[in-house]
């Protein structure tokens, strides 16, 4: 059936690249100044009434010849296979390349000769040319797909030692990308758990998040290079459309967890690990944080509620939480086990019904699968306005402890559970 | 290692997935007298723009049929259900906004 597309300008070269890589390089589409959000009537019969921000022609003159005109045939350019290596050159070239390609964060990257990737491909008892997964920055841009070699080049761009490779493979194997090209400009975050902590230095302690530890930067820095080398690119404008950014994905919050002060069970396990057992667990959509100091006697429920109602009501909390803080939570609330806190933050994220529905993010994501009959939305939409609901699912939410107990300070991420990876069977 | 020594490095671009030409429906010849629906995605208030190209055909080509509907869901599921109604029942499809 011939059909129109009406999109915002700003996404002009993502249609593109989208309909190219769904083999229909000449759908119809016109375009709409963004945003469409929060706008009146008036100013969106405007939008219909006016010219085509990319074409300068009149939007509905693009709808109607979308429909009616006969379309040219277009050429569908095959993408060429990825060549192994780059055209030889001095380090300075190389260097200006692949940022002119960009292959790198903007920052200066190890070049990977064949001899540094074979250190690191040492590391392994896979083939290089073994498949390791596929990826893409968002639905629909097409999967592409890559080696342990692919995964090993990007690990010596970010510096990482070979010692590190079967935890960065770990990290490909996920298929998770690090740099996904929501407008919303989400990151990723990878938590290690297991003996390979030790094994590769990796911190847990003071400053486990920050860039103070070389196995986590690099590590955490190589994820985020071989997502968008390996998925096709992350190009503002083309395959990144975040709008604003977002500094978490230099370093991809990398550490790991402190299993040793916790006084729970650690994150693997929770995931059906074994104690012995080494994995990498990624997280996505961290884009809103809140922190805080301890837990005070008599408002600490209220205090952990706000801090709660901060974290976007799409993205589920995952409480980052200090030793000194975890064994509070046990001191204030009895919650001798992650699950036993679970419940209660389950129970204490909760907000009006009506403010609830009405977030923009809600609108988007949520509303529609509530309407569609989807639990537990459809319940969620039956309460009355100034009904209380929970915010998020319960089986959402998570708990990791990390910090070195300089003092009880905590955060809430939001951040989306997607898998844990055994990092033993990439060794 | 020297400045001008010219070194051999990988390359660290994965590879690109397979596409599959799709081709493109017949254009109508007119749109008089036919049915136009208008899919709204359920993004962004994306409902409020298709209101008014509803309201643009009303004015501007009154001899075109309407229908608006939204998905069933998010716009990132796939709506058969959907497609099925506008396949029985109409002659072209507007769908917005997308992002």
């Amino acid at each position: 059936m011939p059909t129109v597309a009406l999109h915002t300008h700003v996404f002009h070269r993502v249609v593109a690249s989208v309909t190219r890589m769904a083999g229909l390089p000449e759908a119809r589409r016109a375009f709409v100044p963004q945003p469409v959000m929060g706008k009146s009537a008036a100013e969106l019969r405007a939008y219909v009434e006016g010219a085509d921000p990319i074409t300068g022609r009149p939007v509905m003159q693009e709808v109607i010849e979308g429909l009616t005109a006969a379309v040219p045939p277009v050429t569908l350019d095959a993408l060429h296979t990825t060549p192994r290596l780059v055209e030889p050159d001095t380090e300075a070239s190389l260097q200006r390349l692949f940022l002119e390609n960009d292959w790198t964060d903007r920052l200066p990257i190890v070049l990977p000769t064949e001899e540094r990737v074979a250190a690191m491909l040492a590391r392994t008892s896979h083939r290089p040319d073994e498949v390791v997964g596929r990826m893409q920055p968002t639905a629909n841009r097409g999967l592409w797909e890559y080696t342990v070699e692919k995964v090993a080049v990007n690990a010596v761009m970010a510096g990482a030692r070979p010692e590190y490779f079967p935890v960065i493979l770990a990290l490909a194997a996920s298929q998770v990308t690090a740099r996904g090209s929501t407008s919303s400009s989400a990151a990723a975050m990878a938590v290690v758990n297991g003996p390979v902590r030790h094994e590769i230095g990796m911190n847990w302690g003071i400053g486990a998040l920050g860039p103070y530890n070389h196995a986590n930067a690099t590590i955490g820095r190589a994820y985020g290079l071989l997502s968008q080398n390996l998925q096709g690119g992350s190009v503002p404008g083309d395959t990144f459309m975040g709008s604003q950014g977002n500094g978490y994905t230099y370093g991809n919050l990398t550490f790991a967890e402190n299993e040793e002060r916790s006084p729970w069970e650690p994150f693997h396990v929770q995931r059906g690990f074994k104690p012995a057992d080494s994995t990498v667990s990624v997280f996505y959509g961290c884009r809103s944080t809140t922190f805080g100091l301890g837990l005070r006697e008599l408002h600490w429920r209220e205090h952990v509620r706000d801090m709660l109602r901060g974290i976007d009501a799409l993205t589920a909390p995952c409480l980052l939480l200090d030793p000194i803080t975890a064994r509070q939570f046990i001191d204030r609330g009895g919650f001798d086990t992650k699950e036993k806190l679970i419940d209660w933050l389950f129970e204490t994220a909760k907000m009006p019904a009506g403010e609830y529905w009405d977030l923009q993010l809600v609108q988007n994501y949520l509303y529609p699968r509530a309407t569609f009959g989807e639990e537990p939305y459809a319940s969620k939409l039956r309460a009355a306005p100034d009904e209380l609901i929970p915010i998020f699912n319960r089986d959402d939410i998570n708990v990791i402890v990390v910090g070195g107990e300089a003092n009880g300070y905590w955060q809430i991420m939001g951040a989306n559970y997607r898998r844990t990876v055994s990092v033993d069977e990439w060794r | 290692m020297a400045g001008g020594e010219k070194l051999s490095v990988l390359n660290p671009v994965g590879y690109p997935p397979k596409v599959s030409r799709k081709a493109l429906a017949p254009r109508l010849e007119g749109l008089d007298g036919k049915t136009v629906y208008l899919v709204d995605a359920r993004f962004d208030d994306s409902i409020e723009l298709l209101r008014q190209v509803q309201a643009w055909f009303a004015r501007h080509l009154p001899s075109v049929s309407t229908k608006l509907v939204s998905l069933s869901s998010v716009y990132h599921r796939d709506d058969p259900k959907t497609w099925e109604e506008i396949k029985a029942n109409g002659d072209a499809a507007i769908i917005g906004v997308g992002h």
